[in-house]
């Protein structure tokens, strides 16, 4: 007999926020907003809010669509419509699924944008699906914030400004345009301070991984935790009421000395603690977290859940610097650090967190996370002198997903840590 | 002047030279020089020239080099010219070089930044992070202070900071450099038998490796040669390639598309040296204002420039119908993220507007072409034999284009 899955009150908070957010995009025209696609890294959920639309996130929905498994015959659409086989299964996803209606994960056809905001940040394909989609949808105003690299491994003062500039002289006048709604930034710096709130919250429960055995999966379960702060929440009471839930329900487990709850229950005796470089696969999201999870594998952090923002090292939205913090936010998030702050971010992961190992997961259509990763894995090898493991799968292609030949590279990987930690026991 | 062919052929060497050999002696010649390696695709060279230095163009190591320590760095799905590359790097091909440009293309050449930066590879290396801000006060001013900041780098090494005038003479140099190349391309329009895509394409590349003013001399030469009535026309149809702006073909495939039955009377191989289009500003006291300005108001559409309002189907459909070609055959590196995802725009587009193409993938190492000679051979004939009106795209309705400003 199948037994009903227990939800915390933070899952069901959690799923409130979202229904809400699809109940709307289904009644835009009774409530008279805007709806606005965008992107989840570099995302102005604050700003968007300030002026009442409604945000639709592209490759949220692709990724819905993947755990939904509709995703393969989508990316096929697209692909009969000279999309190639070899760029990112996002962009063919989402392509697809407005081909077929672009019915959206409630069963319901998700509204047209009013506007493409395309905040360009850490990913040069955004730039090109919003292209492709502005020709989609002509009528839409598109709206576009180039976010400068931190090739230099910093955010400089001219780099700020040519953002802040953009902001004033074009984003602002054009969602007062299309919106009709005058820009209230008062109202701009109360959501900022409660996005402070959150990202405190967020940046203290990703911090109790520390703790052993950790209470949560910082990427499997992590990528649910980040759901609100990246997909339109950030700057809500609703988000910081879902943070402080959801660390309240983790310090139980910590009291109770509970490991991470996964989709059969708790696991139950932590072997091994990873640190995973690189999105996961959604296609086929529970097969993947279940090798982890039968193996004692934890993940305690992640580079993907910091793809939204980058809080770990102190960074937070300022309310008194509104529109210069908007411009850092959007500098600040993974994918637009250059190749040695990420292998310096992901070295402190391990160190802090006491990782057992190191873990890439390649994915095939994703190269602004891909290139690099080789030299990554091998430079955090060397500096920290910590087992590495690499697998290869894609993002939303479930022809990228072979379940057998991932299963037997981590088993390998598991065993090789199983070795070390003898020979470890056998040396002290 | 020389001989046409011994002019080919020295560009030919210059420009598969792997070791950059030229570029070398030329910094050995003067205490105080540098030389920047730049990858695809543009670089605005005149800043490098005007500090004393020279930006030499890295393109990868094409069919010529194996690639053995590259391979370790990336994926299987991802593009070949990273790998070679790194290997040109690691191999000390570019041990001469100073610094390093990575112009702000991909997120694949944007990372190849990163590992150079981690590999401590040069005394600089630079992401260069163009503008998609098309404001002068806007993105025309972050533009200035990237170029600047290239600038100061050079200054670290050499002590140079160049001057208005300087900025200028240089800037008239390159503007001479792109008109002659420009009249290269105007004259094949008519007459591509004078000078094949292949021998444009070393004219071109060499280039990119050696000082300007001597380029000069070399198109100025080649520019007569082919206002002369040489060669002898055959039977061919013409066309614009699209979409090879990035990851180099091998020679071979550059020669199979015209052995195939077409000339190719436009295309985008070499697309930096020829990414502003007209001159650039010299009378200006400001000059890196004016290189901005250029960039901005008069570049060549690319499928690395945002151009929501600056329809690249239709700047490619203007260049085909002013080329007066009959198709267009897409050309992309595999694993090219711009090339592959503007695919669909231009076909779309290029369908309702009535223009033939194909569109093939290839390697920059791989020089096996039989299905795609016999694809492009298919394609010429096709339009040959059994279309009406050949020039297709004659008639075609570009009123969009009259808006190709950013």
């Amino acid at each position: 007999m199948s037994q009903e899955a227990i939800k915390e009150k933070s899952m069901i908070l959690q799923k409130e926020m979202i229904e809400g957010l699809f109940n709307d995009l289904d009644h835009t025209k009774e409530l008279g907003k805007k709806v606005c696609y965008t992107f989840v890294p570099g995302n102005l959920s604050e700003l968007i809010r300030t002026f009442d639309m409604l945000p639709v996130y592209p490759e949220i929905n692709a990724l819905q669509s993947a755990m939904r498994k509709k995703s393969g015959g989508y990316i096929k659409e697209a692909e009969k419509n000279a999309h190639s086989e070899d760029v990112c299964t996002y962009v063919k996803c989402d392509v697809g699924m407005m081909m077929k209606g672009n019915i959206g994960p409630t069963g319901t056809k998700i509204p047209e944008p009013d506007v493409l905001l395309l905040s360009y940040t850490g990913c040069f394909t955004f730039m090109k699906w919003f292209e492709t989609l502005k020709r989609e949808y002509p009528n839409a105003k598109v709206i576009m914030v180039h976010t400068p690299y931190q090739e230099n491994a910093k955010m400089t003062p001219s780099m700020v400004e040519y953002m802040v500039k953009q902001f004033k002289e074009e984003v602002i006048p054009q969602m007062e345009e299309v919106t009709g709604i005058k820009y209230d930034e008062a109202k701009l710096k109360r959501m900022l301070a409660l996005s402070k709130e959150a990202e405190d919250w967020i940046t203290k429960i990703f911090d109790t991984t520390k703790h052993r055995p950790s209470p949560i999966d910082a990427y499997f379960a992590g990528v649910y935790y980040i759901g609100p702060i990246n997909i339109g929440f950030r700057g809500t009471e609703q988000a910081v009421e879902y943070y402080k839930e959801l660390y309240s329900e983790i310090q139980e487990r910590i009291r109770l000395g509970l490991g991470p709850i996964t989709p059969e229950g708790e696991m139950k005796e932590e072997k091994y603690r990873l640190v995973v470089e690189g999105p996961p696969n959604w296609t086929s999201f529970r097969e993947f977290w279940k090798i982890f999870y039968d193996m004692g594998a934890v993940i305690v952090a992640s580079s993907y859940t910091k793809v939204g923002g980058v809080y770990d090292m102190g960074w937070r939205h300022d309310p008194e610097r509104p529109l210069e913090s908007l411009a850092e936010y959007c500098m600040n998030c993974y994918t637009n650090l250059n190749i040695p702050q990420r292998i310096d971010l992901l070295s402190k992961c391990i160190t802090e967190y006491e990782a057992d190992g190191y873990i890439t997961n390649s994915i095939k259509s994703c190269n602004s996370f891909s290139a690099g990763q080789l030299g990554m894995m091998r430079e955090i090898e060397d500096r920290l002198e910590v087992p590495v493991g690499f697998i290869e799968s894609d993002l939303v292609d479930p022809r990228y997903f072979s379940y057998s030949n991932i299963k037997n590279r981590l088993e390998s990987y598991f065993q090789m840590l199983e070795q070390r930690k003898m020979m470890e026991k056998e040396t002290m | 002047m020389k001989d046409l062919k011994q002019i080919i052929n020295e560009c030919k060497d210059l420009a598969f030279d792997l070791n950059f050999t030229r570029a070398k002696k030329w910094k050995e010649e003067k205490p105080g020089r540098v030389l920047v390696g730049y990858m695809p695709i543009y670089f605005p060279r005149e800043i490098i020239h005007a500090a004393g230095g020279m930006a030499v163009g890295v393109f990868g190591g094409g069919d010529r080099k194996q690639i053995i320590k590259g391979d370790a760095y990336y994926q299987s799905y991802i593009c070949h010219i990273p790998r070679s590359i790194m290997e040109l790097a690691l191999d000390k091909h570019m041990d001469h070089f100073d610094g390093f440009i990575f112009p702000s293309i991909c997120d694949v050449i944007r990372n190849l930044s990163g590992i150079f930066k981690q590999h401590k590879i040069g005394k600089f290396v630079k992401y260069m992070d163009f503008p998609q801000n098309f404001l002068p006060q806007i993105g025309g001013v972050f533009y200035q202070q990237e170029m600047e900041h290239v600038l100061e780098y050079i200054k670290e090494i050499n002590g140079k900071v160049p001057t208005t005038d300087e900025l200028n003479h240089s800037i008239a140099l390159y503007n001479k450099n792109r008109q002659l190349i420009s009249e290269i391309y105007a004259i094949r329009q008519d007459f591509p038998w004078r000078l094949t895509i292949e021998e444009v394409y070393y004219i071109l590349r060499a280039g990119t490796v050696i000082p300007v003013e001597e380029h000069n001399e070399i198109l100025e030469q080649v520019v007569a040669h082919i206002r002369q009535n040489i060669g002898v026309p055959q039977d061919k149809i013409k066309v614009v390639i699209s979409g090879a702006f990035c990851e180099q073909p091998a020679i071979g495939l550059i020669k199979a598309v015209e052995e195939a039955g077409c000339y190719v009377v436009d295309d985008d191989y070499m697309l930096g040296s020829r990414m502003i289009l007209g001159d650039i500003d010299t009378t200006t006291t400001k000059p890196l204002e004016a290189i901005s300005n250029s960039y901005i108001k008069q570049s060549q559409y690319s499928s690395s420039i945002y151009d929501v309002n600056n329809p690249k189907e239709y700047r490619l459909a203007k260049i085909v119908k002013e080329r007066g070609a009959n198709g267009v055959i897409f050309a992309s590196a595999s694993f090219c993220d711009p090339s592959l995802l503007d695919a669909p725009i231009f076909q779309n587009a290029f369908n309702k507007l009535g223009i033939r193409y194909i569109a093939f993938q290839y390697s920059e190492n791989i020089n096996q072409f039989k299905v795609i000679k016999e694809q492009v051979g298919a394609f010429s004939d096709s339009i040959k034999l059994w279309e009406d009106e050949p020039a297709a795209v004659s008639n075609i309705n570009l009123t969009a284009t009259d808006s190709c400003k950013h």
